[in-house]
This record gives C-alpha cells, sequence and structure tokens, in this order.
C-alpha cells in the first residue's frame, strides 16, 4: 500500500519506552493517564551549589562504571528490546534495516579525568600535559565510552542492524529526526524497516550548570513533582530529564506480509530550520510554522483533521509562546476543537529523547482513545488560550495526532500519524 | 516512483585543511611541484603534534564580530568552509534556494574551555571533596555561551544563522562515520527525488588537548608525522599511528537537472557513496572493502584514482593496502593518501578526501605522488594516463567504513 505521494506507507509495529515514570509502556502509560509525575530531588550526585537541584531521574537503572554513554546506552537498549518484543522481532540476530540513533554529546567525564589526575604524578600544577602521562593506563573500553560513535555501535552489534548506523542530533528535535530519517530510508526503497532509538542519560553536574547558565532551567527546586507546569502563568523553565524511546518501523506493505500488530501509521514529517538566534526562535515563528506546514502536506492533511496535539511544551516561558501562537495561526477556529497536552509536566524534558518518547506516547494515545493530559495546570497563562487537557486524562477519539519539537540551533520537526487503514 | 537514479553532481566546494585555506590553495599546494609544507603546531598539544590550519580571515565569510564571538575554532572553520562552498556553487545571494536548501553536517562536540580544566586539575590535587570542587568552579568559571560553542548542531545552526541556509538541518555525530553518512544520506535523498540541492560537510579542530589526550588513550598519537601512512606500520612497536589535523570541508550536492536549469558547472560527479559498520577482527577490513566496492559500483578493470583517507593506524591500514593491491586492476589504480600531509580529520576527513578527489577527477588527474602513493599498485599507469573517476576510501581508526565514487563530467 502507498501514501499519497506514491511512497511506501510507514507502519509502527514496536515500541518501547523508559522515563523517569516507570519501565515500559505500561508503566508509563498508567502513570501518565494518573497524572503522576517522574521529577524528583536529585540523589545520584552532589547538587549542593547547584541552582537547580531537581530533575526526571531514572533511578532504578544502575550501570557500571556510570557514564553519559554507558547509562544512555543501557536506557537506550532496554527501549529496543522492548519495541522488539512487540514487533514480534525478538531474539533475532539480525534486524532486517539500518538504526538511527538520536543521542546526546558525549564527552569524557569528571570522574575518569580525576582518575588521570591521580595517575599523572603531578604536583602542585596539573594540566593536560600531565594527563597525557597517564593516558595509557586507562582500559580501551574508558575510551570508547568518550567516543561518539560508542552508542549506536553498541546497540548495531547487540540487535544486528543493518549498515553503518547513524548518530544524530538535532538537540531537542533529535527523537522525530530520527524517525525522521527511517521514513525518508523506507520511502527511498532502501529498506522496508527501519529502528529508530533515541535516548538522553546526560544528567550530571556539568551539563546542568551548562542550561543554569542559558537560564533554561526551572529552579522551583522546593515542589520537585510542580516544577514543571507547560503553558501556566508560573513557569519558569524546563525541568531536565532522561529517557529513551524506541520505534520499529516497517514498509506497511511488510509489516502485513508477515502479520505484524499495525500500532500506527507515520503519515508525514516536516523540517525547516531558523536562521533568527542560536537558543530562541524568531518572534514571527515563520520556521516553526513552516515545519508544521511541510508535515501537513507531507501528510496530505488539512489543519482541521488533526484531532491532538502533543506539544513540545517545554515549560519554558519563550518556548510555550511561541507553540501557542504558531498553533493559533496555523489552526485557527479549530485550535478551539483541538486538545493539546505536554507529556514533558510529567516526564520532564528528555532533551535527545523527547520527540520519540512523544511518538511513542502519542501513538499509545491513539491506540487506547485516552489523551494524557499536563498537570500543574493551576494557573494558566491568560495569554495562552489552548485546550491543554489539564490535571487529568481525557477519554476521546483521537484518529490524527501530530506531534512537534522544536530545539536549540533553530531546530524545528513535525511528525503526524495515524491509524491503520481501514 | 521513477525518480530514484537522478545524476548527482558536486557544484561547489569550501575547503580548509593544513595545505592551505581555499580549494585552489590546496590544490595549488598540491599540485605546485615543491613537496607541500602543511602546518604543524607543536606547541600547544606538545609533546604530540597536529597538523593545523593557516591564519584565516573569517570576516571574509563570517562579517559580524558578534557571529565569531559566538563560536569556537571548529565551528568558525565549518562556517567559513560551508560559505566558500555556497560562494563556489553560486549559491551565497540566492536567498530563496538557501531557504530550500537541505543541510547536513558531520560534527562531534567543540572546543572545551582548557583554562578551567586545567584549574579543575590542579584543584583536584587537593580537594578534600571534588564534587563540591567542580560544581563551585564550573558555576563561576564557565561562560554561559560556551555551551554553544560545544553542541555540535550548533555548527548547522551557525550555518543557518550566518549564511540562511534553512531548507533542513540535521547533525550526525560519530567520529568518521559522521561523514560518511552525512554524504551518504544527502546522496541518495538527491538521487531518489527528496531533496534537489543539499549543503553538506564536516568540521574538526585537532589543536585540542582534551582531544589529543582521548586518541592517547587508545595509543593512537603519532610524531613523526612525515612519514607516509602507508609506511607507519613498520614503527617499532608494529602499531602505527596518527597525527590529528584540523580540516572542514562542505560540499554542495545537486541534482545535475537542477544544476543545469541554474546554469552552474559541476566540479565533478558524485555517482556513489557507501558506508557500513563492520566487524574489526583481522580481515573484517579487507572484506568491508571488497562489499563495498561491490555496493558502490566502483570499475574494476582500467585506470581508476583512488584517494584514501587512512589513517595510518597499522592494521586497518594495512588491510587497506592488502585489498588496493588485490584488485584486479591494482596495476591501474593510481592511489594517493594525503594522511602524512593534513592529518587525520574524522568528521571532516571524508569531506576533506572526497573535496580533494573531486578536484583530481575534475582535472583530469590525481595530483603527484608527495610519498602517499601505494607501494604494489599502479605499474601500468603511463605519466599521462587520464583519471576520470577516483574512489574515495575512508576506513576509521576504531569504527565505520565509507566509500565514495567521483566522476569527470564531460
Amino acid at each position: 500500500m502507498k501514501d499519497k505521494n506514491g511512497f511506501p506507507l510507514i507502519a509502527v509495529t514496536g515500541m518501547g519506552i523508559l522515563t523517569a515514570l516507570g519501565e515500559g509502556r505500561d508503566d508509563n502509560w498508567a502513570a501518565l493517564t494518573q497524572g503522576k509525575s517522574g521529577i524528583r530531588q536529585i540523589t545520584r550526585f552532589p547538587t549542593e551549589g547547584l541552582r537547580t537541584t531537581i530533575g526526571g531521574t531514572i533511578d532504578f537503572v544502575d550501570v557500571e562504571p556510570f557514564t553519559c554513554a554507558s547509562f544512555t546506552t543501557e536506557i537506550a537498549r532496554r527501549t529496543a528490546a522492548e519495541a522488539l518484543e512487540q514487533a514480534g522481532l525478538a531474539g533475532q540476530t539480525e534486524f532486517p534495516g539500518p538504526l538511527f540513533m538520536a543521542m546526546p554529546p558525549i564527552e569524557m567525564e569528571w570522574p575518569m579525568r580525576g582518575a588521570m589526575v591521580d595517575h599523572s604524578g603531578a604536583s602542585g600544577d596539573a594540566t593536560y600535559a600531565d594527563l597525557y602521562r597517564a593516558a595509557r593506563q586507562s582500559a580501551p573500553h574508558d575510551r570508547e565510552l568518550c567516543l561518539f560513535g560508542y552508542i549506536a555501535e553498541t546497540l548495531a552489534e547487540e540487535f544486528g542492524t543493518q549498515g553503518s548506523p547513524v548518530s544524530l542530533t538535532t538537540a531537542c528535535a533529535s527523537g522525530a529526526t530520527a524517525i525522521q530519517l527511517a521514513v525518508e530510508a523506507i520511502r527511498r526503497g532502501e529498506t522496508e524497516a527501519a529502528l529508530a532509538v533515541a535516548a538522553d542519560g546526560s544528567m550530571y553536574p556539568e551539563t546542568m550548570i551548562r542550561f543554569s547558565l542559558l537560564s533554561a532551567l526551572s529552579t522551583q527546586n522546593a515542589d520537585p513533582a510542580r516544577a514543571s507546569k507547560p503553558f501556566s502563568k508560573k513557569r519558569d523553565g524546563f525541568v531536565m530529564a532522561e529517557g529513551a524511546a524506541t520505534l520499529v518501523m516497517e514498509s506497511y506493505e511488510r509489516a502485513k506480509a508477515r502479520g505484524a500488530t499495525i500500532l500506527g501509521i507515520i503519515e508525514g514529517c516536516g523540517e525547516k530550520a531558523d536562521s533568527f538566534h542560536r537558543t530562541r526562535s524568531n518572534p514571527d515563528g515563520k520556521a516553526v510554522i513552516a515545519a508544521i506546514e511541510n508535515a501537513l502536506k507531507d501528510a496530505g492533511r488539512a489543519p482541521d483533521e488533526i484531532d491532538y496535539i502533543n506539544a513540545h511544551g517545554t515549560s519554558t516561558p519563550e518556548n510555550d509562546k511561541m507553540e501557542h501562537f504558531v498553533v493559533k495561526s496555523i489552526f485557527g477556529d479549530h485550535t478551539a476543537d483541538m486538545p493539546i497536552s505536554s507529556n514533558k509536566s510529567m516526564i520532564g524534558h528528555t532533551l535527545t529523547a523527547a520527540g520519540a518518547i512523544e511518538a511513542v506516547v502519542t501513538l499509545m494515545t491513539m491506540q487506547n482513545g485516552r489523551i494524557p493530559p499536563t498537570i500543574n495546570y493551576d494557573e494558566p497563562d491568560p495569554d495562552i488560550d489552548l485546550d491543554v487537557v489539564p490535571f487529568t486524562a481525557r477519554d476521546q477519539d483521537v484518529a490524527v495526532a501530530m506531534s512537534n519539537s522544536f530545539g536549540f540551533g533553530g531546530q524545528n520537526a513535525s511528525l503526524i500519524f495515524a491509524r491503520e487503514p481501514a | 516512483m521513477s525518480r530514484q537514479d537522478r545524476d548527482v553532481w558536486i557544484t561547489g566546494i569550501g575547503l580548509v585543511t593544513a595545505l592551505g585555506d581555499g580549494v585552489e590553495a590546496n590544490w595549488a599546494a598540491l599540485t605546485g611541484g615543491a613537496s607541500p609544507d602543511p602546518i604543524l603546531d607543536r606547541e600547544v598539544v606538545a609533546p604530540f603534534v597536529v597538523h593545523h590550519v593557516p591564519e584565516i580571515d573569517f570576516s571574509t565569510q563570517i562579517p559580524k564580530r558578534g557571529d565569531q564571538r559566538q563560536m569556537e575554532l571548529w565551528q568558525r572553520l565549518g562556517v567559513y568552509a560551508a560559505g566558500l562552498a555556497l560562494d563556489a556553487a553560486n549559491a551565497k545571494d540566492d536567498d530563496a534556494l538557501k531557504s530550500a536548501m537541505d543541510m547536513i553536517v558531520a560534527a562531534d562536540g567543540g572546543e572545551r574551555d582548557i583554562e578551567t580544566d586545567n584549574n579543575l586539575f590542579t584543584g583536584m590535587l587537593t580537594a578534600e571533596d571534588r564534587d563540591a570542587l567542580l560544581i563551585e568552579r564550573l558555576s563561576n568559571d564557565l561562560r554561559p555561551t560556551l555551551f554553544l560553542a560545544q553542541l555540535p548542531n550548533l555548527v548547522a545552526g551557525n550555518i543557518s544563522i550566518v549564511h540562511g541556509v534553512t531548507g533542513s538541518s540535521r547533525t550526525f555525530m560519530g567520529e568518521e562515520a559522521a561523514g560518511h553518512d552525512s554524504i551518504r544520506i544527502a546522496h541518495s535523498r538527491i538521487a531518489a527525488g527528496q531533496s534537489e540541492i543539499c549543503l553538506v560537510g564536516g568540521t574538526f579542530n585537532a589543536r585540542r588537548e582534551d582531544m589529543v589526550l582521548l586518541f592517547e588513550m587508545g595509543g593512537y598519537n603519532w610524531t613523526e608525522v612525515e612519514t607516509p601512512v602507508w609506511q607507519r606500520g613498520e614503527s617499532a612497536d608494529g602499531k602505527g599511528g596518527l597525527a590529528l589535523g584540523s580540516m572542514a570541508a562542505f560540499l554542495i550536492l545537486e541534482d545535475a537537472g537542477h544544476a543545469k536549469a541554474r546554469g552552474v558547472t559541476p566540479v565533478a560527479a558524485l555517482d556513489a557513496v557507501a558506508a557500513t559498520r563492520g566487524k574489526r577482527s583481522p580481515g573484517h577490513v579487507t572484506d568491508t572493502l571488497k562489499q563495498l566496492w561491490q555496493d558502490a559500483g566502483v570499475p574494476v578493470e582500467g585506470p581508476l584514482g583512488v584517494l584514501s583517507g587512512a589513517t595510518g593506524v597499522a592494521g586497518p591500514t594495512a588491510e587497506e593496502a592488502d585489498f588496493l593491491r588485490g584488485l584486479d586492476n591494482a596495476a591501474e589504480l593510481d592511489v594517493r593518501a594525503p594522511g602524512h600531509l593534513i592529518g587525520h580529520g574524522l568528521e571532516g576527513e571524508f569531506p576533506v578526501c572526497l573535496s580533494l578527489a573531486a578536484l583530481c577527477a575534475r582535472d583530469g588527474h590525481m595530483y603527484p605522488d608527495h610519498g602517499g602513493r601505494l607501494a604494489g599498485t599502479g605499474e601500468a599507469l603511463a605519466a599521462d594516463t587520464a583519471i576520470a573517476q577516483v574512489a574515495v576510501t575512508s576506513i576509521g581508526h576504531w569504527r565505520g567504513e565509507g566509500l565514495g565514487l567521483v566522476r569527470k563530467v564531460s
């Protein structure tokens, strides 16, 4: 079966998700529809002196040694395993398509540098030149954990994906971009299946400090569960979080031929870069609007056919204002009949992973006919008139849904999902 | 759809290496007769050495000082090379074209604040509570804008801001493989009709203590930089090695029909790009190259140029040499490996080698040997044998194998 443009229709046949709310689809869905928050005080490392001391940490997964790369790999592989299981592809030595892996930047971290300081023999002053002397004492795996290719390499090896695994970033739109790259590869006919994975486990003191220095993070530390409040008057920044998600994507024909259950269809993808500023959208909203319009065009959908939007909804003053402006501009009067909720009110902002996590939640929303709420909406922003599905989940049929993702560096991406054709 | 096999042209190149600033400076250094004299930096990363780029007047491509201040060198190099490519493709002043132009950038993270790091290393020697020291010093000493100068996708972000390329913006990471995949996917999107024109490339600053440290952990750093990469396996420990090289290359890839309609002359055609991830047990690089050669449809008879990105790391470099020597047309291969001239540039490596190969195809001959020739190949070549096709190999130092095939457009 082809889509409206004559390309293979893209089906999702497996999904995996891991967030601070829990591991797996069932636990996440239960928490999301009960309006639970996964945000808590950070206990993994000392936070004294940090402006923000809360986050959506996944405290029930541990790895040794604990680094951004090793932890991100572990949460990614768990969601990939869950997704392959659901797709009926678990236990196979090869996955019949490529891997698109959205991941955070990787660096050597301070504990590893500290160990080299200790082994350097330096006294008085220590510099990189001293650390060179200790470098060759490190284990080969230590260096691999500092390479950007490590995470995708590890997953490609474990799951037997085909060809060169693509590690990618479009900042906070990365998860959506991984899905888009998979859609394009299947449409080109290069492959009949692809694995889109997005994971982010980059919560450590230096990243938090960097985001704090940009005044991006909420500092409402006193009541963690209520800190992420998208579209609310007192929102003051996003709450950083860890998470991962995987989607098994196949041509609809292949999925049907092997008798797979179709969880949903990815109808369209749109993107457009903004040239205005490194961290802010142009106030005219044109690039964001173009990304969404490109997605609608790609899906062959009119704005009033969208039943629900899974918002980017970060809880930063700027994003939520912009998203409201853009949605009103495109959807006009239809906005009043179209719920738009933010999973980030409960999960926090999982950065690189958010686009894929929210794609999974959007597909579960459509499957279950129930829309997860935006929690912490006690004081609505009077300038934002959206139906954000406040506090409690709502039973409502959703046949066509949109998920938006925006990021630093002028990144804007939008995805459109539909049900299996009747 | 019947648009799967559109011809893809390279219609513009921006290039900076240790051999020079710009395409023609690089080509002149390689073809000027005398042995090229690459810029080396032995100070910043002593006792190691890296190839480094010349002083560049960035304001010719990044006119606003404010924009330059927001970037570290790796980003400035990338944005600069991207600007050169846009100029060369006659695209810089066409706002409508740039607004529809796709973009894929191969990039890792950027420079750290070395002074802050060194102060922390010193502090760690005596600190009773390292966690507290870190939080206190990083909170006070890091510049807020440094984060943006480090984020991989901010090379693309800065290209959008400075040059106005906004059709799409994607950043691939993962060392050498990022270079392979960015060009592979840009190429296949155009060939399949998903894209008309794409700015694609990579950038790398080698003059970074933290990066040299990372390569020293694996024992890769090589200081006798003049030794051609093919000979480095003859070192005492037999491991060979690489010297990092600062470099950036951006290419404009374009549907041939689209380029003709714009009246743009191609540098060369990009006929195929293939990439994969081989396992690195002995023999696998040879096997992987065999597969890539087949996937890309590289000619196995007649004269062929080979522009090799071989790193000098002994195992994979020897396997690549074995593979090339074993080809049916080995005696007609004109092989060049510029690693001892420009160093190794990770994400930038494949875009740079592809750029050099395109220049060879454009001029119909490889540049003079300069020691980068591979013994056991090319015996049947005459001095005036024309080279119309050049294969570009890129075997990552740890993982990732890539191949490109460029052709002279007659």
